[in-house]
């Protein structure tokens, strides 16, 4: 009996502790596609800062085990049962999250999606690393900067689901014609698992024997794919390139399986999606198309028709930098 | 001298082995429900926005769908059989569904293309098993592939939108008050499936395909067309789950209810079904549902990574499961 009633009474302190810490701090939800992915670890460092400059802010760093829609949906139900003042979310699925975000709107809580975005009716504005037009301009340039002669390049995707990758290739192949030696000759899904993604770049060599670059817009592919190029002797004839994570495309670029490849800073990401959050939970700013919204240090973001914002280009890392990089993220 | 004689009257022969009540007490399903009590408590100890009705309710939608499918598994498994294609059943359902949806179909023609899709599956999984008897795991691994393969040709990298309005209602619509639609379908099929398992004939014949499909045939028993029916009824459970989350998610995509059968496998065993087949009961896999929803919602409300919540839904199906032989075995020293 004594055990419990010490139990109940730690319990009711730690109820009440909970209660007075939320009537004094915003608590910002930084929902991610899924936990342990060093991208998304890299955007809570960023909101973290954020939550320290801004002072009276708390950030709830969370998401699901794996990458679905089905995950997302049970850790939004779960917040919006704890009524956080807003909810800053990565979209495993641009559609299938609308129903329980607008319910979390419907309860007064200010969402937002950042990276992977959500359709307009389900968030108040979309905050883009970069703008899709940009990255996919950016990836081609990657592969063809590299092939002064031109050549066959391949794409290793992550799902055939995943919104980004999807509208970067989509957005790549409409300026493929501006690279008029650089030939695409297949799109392949590795489905942004490591071995799927080496089989997969093992694969195109194989079937592609003239290939001259794979250009793989995801973390987890560009790895596979440097890792498949330089298992199979043939760094110097490939090069990959695309999109990946300074920390863990330090040792592709030094041994020369990958010439450079870019990315947005994840940090400002997560800062910027965090600053945002709280301009617009607070009040003292609005998401409407049009709208101005300050994000810190890296200045303000202005939303287009779509009330969607980009944040910067992407930056590219290559053996000058990546090192300096690679013990950030 | 014959006052010592034994004293016949005296002994007590008890006509049952236990009393119903304490056989009640000492079963699965009250070591279950003490589980459940527990968490329950725990979890309105640890985080002040437990005990809200809303947030309950909301909470339900972390179990119903699977444990509607739960149910039928739970007979299928009792009769020694398994089906792993559950999950790929919903997604086929729900790319039907959208296509039904982008023929200009409503709400209602939705709801009987849902349920027709899950009982071909079922139909289709039943046949191979039942009728040329291949093993019910290598079948189900076989047309989990097949499918979700077949939503994956249909949808490739898009998605179904736009469900009509009347749709919404099965997965976001509420009966009375807190109470959804889900919660309600949740409910009565467990009725259903109970007075099925429990109080029917069909029921008794599931027991005896389990502990013994040899001595069921000689008995009479319909072997094949019972395992039949079985794909059939799992079929028809993954339909409505489909309409279910389709209509709740208001999207169809091709990963949809990915790892759910690995989830409703899960909660089949919790509820104290053997995986050998033979014995097990509904109210346990009720109970188990009701366990997996209140954990995953309880954790969730305390910001724990999902990762770790895993590891504890592992952890107590291990220790669910390992805690009466170890009881036993410790009697018996």
């Amino acid at each position: 009996m004594k055990l419990l009633k010490t139990l109940m009474t730690g319990a009711a302190a730690l109820s009440l502790m909970a209660t007075t810490a939320s009537a004094e701090e915003m608590r910002i939800a930084l929902v991610v596609k899924a936990l342990g992915i060093g991208f998304f670890e890299a955007a809570n460092k960023g909101a973290q800062e954020a939550a320290e400059e801004l002072g009276d802010v708390e950030i709830i760093y969370t998401g699901p085990t794996d990458t679905t829609a089905e995950g997302q949906i049970e850790v939004i139900n779960s917040l919006i049962a704890q009524r956080v003042d807003a909810i800053a979310i990565s979209a495993n699925d641009t559609d299938a999250l609308v129903p329980t975000l607008k319910k979390a709107m419907d309860r007064g809580i200010t969402v937002i999606s950042w990276d992977s975005g959500v359709a307009p009716e389900g968030r108040q504005m979309q905050l883009n690393p970069s703008s899709s037009p940009l990255i996919g301009n950016m990836i081609i340039k990657l592969a063809a900067d590299h092939l002064p002669d031109g050549g066959d390049v391949a794409v290793l995707s992550a799902t055939t689901t995943s919104t980004n990758q999807n509208v970067w290739i989509e957005e790549m192949n409409k300026v493929a014609g501006d690279y008029p030696n650089v030939n695409v000759v297949a799109t392949v899904y590795g489905d942004d698992l490591a071995d799927k993604s080496y089989r997969e770049a093992q694969g195109l060599m194989q079937t592609y024997p003239d290939l001259k670059a794979i250009i793989a817009p995801t973390s987890v592919g560009i790895v596979a794919a440097a890792q498949a190029v330089t298992d199979a002797g043939k760094i110097g004839e490939v090069n990959v390139t695309g999109l990946g994570l300074p920390s863990e495309m330090a040792g592709h670029v030094e041994s020369g399986a990958s010439e450079s490849f870019a990315i947005w800073n994840p940090i400002d990401l997560g800062y910027s999606a965090t600053m945002i959050a709280y301009h617009l939970a607070k009040g003292d700013a609005t998401a409407e198309p049009g709208a101005t919204i300050p994000i810190g240090r890296m200045g303000e973001v202005t939303l287009d028709e779509n009330s969607e914002a980009a944040m910067a280009d992407p930056f590219v890392y290559d053996a000058s930098n990546v090192e300096e990089f690679s013990s950030i993220f | 001298m014959s006052d010592t004689t034994p004293d016949r009257t005296t002994r007590h022969i008890p006509d049952r082995l236990q009393s119903p009540l304490s056989r009640a007490l000492k079963s699965w399903e009250m070591l279950l429900l003490i589980v459940a009590v527990g968490i329950f408590i725990l979890n309105a100890l640890a985080s002040p926005y437990f005990l809200d009705p809303w947030n309950l309710s909301d909470a339900t939608f972390n179990f119903t769908e699977k444990a509607m499918i739960a149910f039928a598994m739970a007979l299928l498994i009792i009769s020694g059989e398994i089906d792993l294609s559950v999950g790929a059943i919903i997604a086929l359902c729900s790319t039907a569904i959208g296509l039904a949806m982008t023929a200009g179909a409503q709400a209602p023609v939705l709801v009987l293309v849902g349920l027709g899709t899950g009982l071909a599956c079922g139909a289709f999984n039943g046949v191979l098993v039942a009728r040329f008897g291949l093993p019910s795991i290598v079948v189900t691994i076989g047309t989990m592939s097949l499918f979700r393969g077949i939503s994956y040709i249909v949808l490739g990298d898009s998605a179904f939108t736009g469900y009509p309005a009347g749709f919404a209602w099965f997965g976001q619509g509420y009966v009375w008050w807190v109470i959804t639609v889900e919660l309600v379908i949740f409910a009565l099929a467990a009725l259903i499936f109970w007075l099925v398992l429990h109080r029917s004939n069909f029921g008794r014949m599931v027991y005896a395909i389990g502990n013994n499909a040899t001595a069921a045939r000689f008995s009479g028993i319909r072997v094949e067309r019972v395992k039949f029916i079985l794909f059939l009824l799992t079929g028809l459970m993954s339909g409505i789950a489909a309409i279910c989350l389709t209509s709740r998610l208001g999207s169809t995509r091709p990963s949809i209810a990915a790892g759910f059968e690995l989830e409703v496998v899960t909660i089949v065993v919790l509820g104290g079904v053997s995986i050998l087949g033979g014995s097990g009961s509904i109210p346990g896999v009720v109970i188990a549902a009701l366990v997996m929803g209140l954990v995953t919602f309880g954790l969730g409300l305390m910001n724990v990574p999902g990762i770790v919540m895993s590891i504890i839904m592992g952890l107590l199906l291990i220790g669910v499961i390992a805690l009466p032989r170890l009881w036993t075995m410790l009697r018996r020293r």
